[in-house]
């Protein structure tokens, strides 16, 4: 079998003739395309293409041939292609009725335009979904209100699995995380406030910056990175594998069955993960001081008490369920926007993190700003 | 097109497959011929798949020889495994599209691997496929998400023809389309492989597509290949299974 494919040129003025040889396939197509470009067509404006000697023809070469015959054609010259085989023959035809028009690739003008386009798609989606989100958080109230009222269909067990999913068993993380923070904090604040021989206020520092703000923040972080991305990809999966529709059809309600008991899991669980942070950094930052300062753990808990309120504990831990539910929704809703393939899980997985942490923080600033507002 | 010298495509001797414990195929024997259309039958579970699979390299046989074009598939080198692979197009069963690319990089994924075209030739060739596997032209600038199940097969369609293969291995190829559907893909694997004179190697539970399209049948029974023949031998052949399955409510309705 050939494995180079070529055309000799001979012919005067009055006609150019072009004799196919060797292999006019898909590994060669390029170069014989390429050599055809080039030719210089005699100014008699006749050619004929022999495929006589062509031992090899595939759709690529058969395609070059009846494309190249085309545009000739078309632009005044007289082409005739002889010596065809009757597969060879068969082939072109067969590539002459897929020449269809094409569509022009992209019609959207320039790459500024693209740009521009691009921006303004981007918003409008961005819009879109923040309404679909502000719809699902209508939806999820409803559902909760139903609830509130006949109680007993709350499903116990799903709720009570998920609350050790995203609770129990993000204790060691969370714990540790925190931990680490307060050793950061009470280390990069001594060293700063020793030099003012104000080193006693790393207390102040430490406890006032865990409990209004790490601990909790930190904790939401984590838990939309662990357990908001796992709603996502749990509930999106079922979506892919119809099971959602399913639960539909058999009359269960996905936003009762698969919605309700991860929100609350994680309204109820992230309380309690947040005070686990508070205890945990304010052990971090007290162990510091102790090896850094030498403010022993006695004296490290009577500043606690003196330089903090109840109320730094409680603002930290009155945004907990807000957070919770925040990471809740946006998890599940996005798992509910899964359409079609395995591909679509990851990428509305990425999204609810990605979303999750967004809205955490853009709503602790809220609360920032709102306490500062009551002066607590 | 195709060198007529070796008669047989594919030359199955003593195969023998297995995962585990279970034995899928034992001393499996099958020749497919150049330029048939050869479709495999068999219950559930008798390794239709496998044997698809195993002949395209998926699945490593335990033992047996399998020849393709007159190169054996089993040691050899993976350079020339990969000219080997240039040379057999596979349309697995929804398509197997890879879902982040459209339909026209799909196309074009086998010819950059084989080939070194320049980026205009690609979009010529794989708008020529997309065209020739009877999808209308825009569907090549769409995502696999967007096609709906029978485009998804005509695009994987595409996608094995794109270097124009000797040998096309389909899987169910008319599985989940509607009767109308299935009864057009048929015809588009009978057309292409008329005009294009490639050898294909279709496992199908499909009556009809066995009917219209297939040259030769080869049936899958008892971890082996039980018999090989045309339709008509098929329907003389005494074997209980095969009369079940040819003469059953749904065989009589194929072949009237």
């Amino acid at each position: 079998m050939a494995d180079r494919g070529w055309f000799e040129k001979s012919g005067g003025e009055d006609g150019l003739i072009l004799a196919a040889h060797g292999a006019w396939d898909v590994g060669n197509v390029g170069d014989l395309d390429a050599g055809l470009r080039r030719l210089a067509i005699p100014a008699s404006g006749r050619v004929s293409i022999s495929l006589e000697q062509l031992e090899r023809l595939d759709t690529a070469g058969a395609w070059i041939i009846y494309r190249t015959v085309r545009d000739w054609s078309a632009s005044g010259i007289a082409v005739d292609v002889n010596g065809a085989s009757e597969v060879q023959q068969a082939l072109l035809d067969t590539v002459a009725k897929a020449d269809k028009d094409w569509e022009p690739d992209h019609g959207d003008g320039t790459g500024f335009l693209q740009m521009v386009a691009q921006v303004g798609q981007s918003t409008e989606e961005i819009a879109r979904e923040s309404v679909a989100l502000l719809g699902f958080f209508g939806q999820i109230v409803t559902t909760l209100a139903g609830l509130a009222v006949r109680p007993w269909r709350i499903r116990l067990i799903p709720l009570v699995y998920h609350m050790e999913q995203v609770g129990l068993n993000a204790l060691p993380i969370v714990g540790l995380i925190s931990f680490l923070i307060g050793v950061v904090m009470a280390f990069q604040g001594a060293s700063q406030l020793v030099r003012f021989g104000a080193e006693v206020f790393v207390v102040n520092l430490v406890a006032v910056s865990i409990l209004r703000e790490l601990g909790i923040l930190l904790t939401a972080i984590v838990v939309a990175g662990r357990s908001g991305s796992a709603f996502t990809a749990q509930i999106g999966s079922m979506k892919v594998n119809e099971e959602v529709d399913a639960m539909k059809t058999v009359g269960l309600d996905p936003m009762e069955v698969l919605v309700v008991p991860r929100i609350l899991a994680l309204v109820l669980t992230l309380p309690l993960l947040a005070f686990f942070a508070d205890v945990m950094g304010l052990l971090g930052g007290g162990l510091m001081s102790w090896v850094v300062l030498g403010i022993s753990p006695g004296a490290f808990i009577e500043r606690l008490n003196d330089s903090v309120g109840m109320w730094s504990f409680w603002v930290g831990i009155i945004k907990a369920p807000v957070f919770g539910f925040l990471i809740g929704m946006v998890g599940c809703y996005e798992g509910l926007q899964v359409v079609g393939s395995a591909e679509s899980v990851g990428r509305r997985t990425t999204r609810s993190v990605v979303e999750a942490i967004f809205l955490v923080i853009v709503v602790d600033a809220a609360f920032s700003i709102f306490f500062q507002f009551i002066g607590i | 097109m195709i060198d007529h010298a070796d008669e047989i495509a594919i030359r199955i001797r003593g195969l023998r497959s297995q995962f585990g414990r279970q034995v899928i195929h034992e001393n499996l024997d099958l020749d497919v011929r150049r330029g048939e259309v050869l479709g495999v039958v068999g219950g559930s579970g008798t390794g239709k798949s496998v044997l698809l699979r195993t002949i395209v390299g998926l699945n490593r046989p335990r033992a047996g020889s399998i020849e393709v074009l007159g190169q054996n598939v089993r040691g050899v080198k993976s350079r020339q495994f990969a000219k080997l692979e240039a040379r057999w197009g596979v349309l697995f069963q929804d398509g197997a599209l890879f879902s982040s690319l459209t339909v026209d990089e799909n196309i074009q994924v086998p010819l950059k691997q084989h080939t070194n075209l320049s980026k205009v030739m690609l979009e010529e060739i794989s708008e020529l496929k997309v065209s020739m596997a009877g999808l209308p032209p825009d569907a090549g600038h769409k995502y696999p998400s967007q096609l709906s199940g029978g485009m998804r097969k005509r695009a994987g369609l595409a996608r094995a023809l794109a270097l124009d293969p000797d040998i096309v291995f389909l899987d169910e190829p008319t599985a989940g389309l509607d009767p109308i559907g299935a009864a057009a893909f048929d015809q588009l694997i009978l057309q292409l492989q008329k005009s294009l004179g490639f050898t294909v190697f279709m496992v199908t539970h499909d009556l009809d597509s066995l009917h219209t399209i297939c040259d030769r049948i080869a049936v899958l029974a008892d971890k082996r290949v039980e018999v090989v023949g045309s339709m008509n031998d098929m329907l003389q052949s005494d074997h209980p299974w095969i009369r079940e399955y040819f003469h059953g409510a749904r065989g009589r309705a194929a072949h009237g």
